[in-house]
């Protein structure tokens, strides 16, 4: 069978079994407007959450791109140094920075795209629920529970089936707000261990470390190098290692390169 | 008639176009049970753009029933599969 047509009987079948289950039709009425109030704290409960995982995320993408300005930044000030190996650091982990923040940048469309479904599906039900709350009144004013039986069917199969869809909205947002919040406490944690740098600047990343420590040392490594080259005669300088410092990633024939340019 | 896309709201379709949204209708039906995503991704697409091409968007207040149900936007098979399935009733909150 049709497929919008089977989703339409599910839902309607829900309304109707809601309906059977009441004695008189008409404390249907009181007890369904109870549970639409419900469902809008719910759905506004969501839309809450919603933002709050967004602005998380925006927070997140802002701390990135201001880790790309200083590496980018680091990788200028190591190629003035004349360190090629620590600017192709800087710069590599720069594009992990960036792709990071693409990635940031899709999930966080996807939760604005969210955030605007369920604020208009809380419009929709405030609209119904206002609608049903004036029809329920009438209902109950005018007519005799065997009266109302029909009418409270066509008040309540309408909102029952918003009921529904906002229901499903509101978990939709939710899964998704999870997957979410589980991501960007993995990405809290990737900042905070320094992987992508700690932004705080309470603590310093292992390129700012040793780009300080290259101009408070006199580039003591450097003349260490130097020495080496010196002691061990007979080699020629351009075979030269050690002036790379551990930690640092940088090929051992960027450095030799380096060093044979020095004067 | 009206037609409800979920997480969108409801339109009123004129009968006219009641053989056109069958049509397309069977086309999604045969990609959920086939369950390739890819032709059940655009056969939802087909069927969406159309209703909600001639539809007319019902007012927010209305307190009509719908008579037929679509699946929200992005949804996948799987998901249509599940609310199709007879556990559908349990998973429809409200």
């Amino acid at each position: 069978m049709s497929v919008m047509k089977r989703l339409q009987m599910i839902f309607s079948a829900k309304a109707s079994k809601a309906l059977d289950r009441a004695e008189d039709p008409r404390e249907t009425l009181d007890y369904s407007y109870q549970r639409q109030l419900e469902m809008l704290q719910k759905v506004r409960r969501g839309v809450a959450d919603v933002a709050t995982s967004r602005k998380r995320l925006e927070l997140q993408m802002q701390q990135m791109q201001q880790q790309s300005e200083k590496l980018e930044g680091q990788g200028r000030q190591a190629l003035a140094a004349g360190r090629e190996d620590l600017a192709r650091e800087a710069l590599t982990r720069r594009s992990g920075v960036q792709q990071q923040h693409s990635d940031l940048s899709a999930q966080h469309a996807a939760l604005q795209g969210e955030e605007e479904k369920l604020t208009l599906a809380s419009q929709r039900l405030q609209a119904k629920v206002d609608a049903f709350r004036t029809r329920k009144e009438t209902i109950k004013a005018t007519y005799t529970a065997a009266e109302a039986q029909t009418k409270i069917g066509e008040a309540f199969s309408g909102i029952s089936e918003e009921m529904g869809d906002v229901g499903l909205a509101v978990q939709r947002a939710e899964d998704k707000t999870q997957a979410m919040q589980a991501r960007a406490g993995a990405i809290d944690e990737l900042l905070a261990s320094g992987a992508l740098d700690d932004v705080s600047g309470t603590a310093k990343d292992d390129i700012t470390a040793e780009l300080e420590s290259m101009s408070s040392q006199g580039g003591v490594e450097l003349e260490l190098a130097r020495l080496k080259g010196e002691i061990g005669a007979g080699k020629a300088p351009e075979a030269i290692e050690g002036a790379t410092p551990p930690g640092t990633q940088s090929t051992s024939s960027e450095a030799q390169r380096l060093e044979g340019e020095r004067p | 008639m009206i037609v409800r896309i979920l997480g969108e709201g409801q339109f009123t379709v004129d009968d006219a176009h009641a053989d056109l949204l069958n049509g397309l209708d069977s086309g999604l039906e045969r990609a959920v049970e086939s369950g390739d995503d890819a032709s059940f991704q655009s056969a939802m697409d087909d069927l969406l753009t159309q209703v909600r091409s001639v539809g007319q968007r019902l007012p927010d207040d209305s307190l009509e029933p719908s008579d037929a149900v679509l699946p929200a936007e992005g949804s996948t098979v799987e998901d249509v599969r599940d609310l199709l399935a007879g556990t559908s009733e349990g998973l429809i909150p409200g």
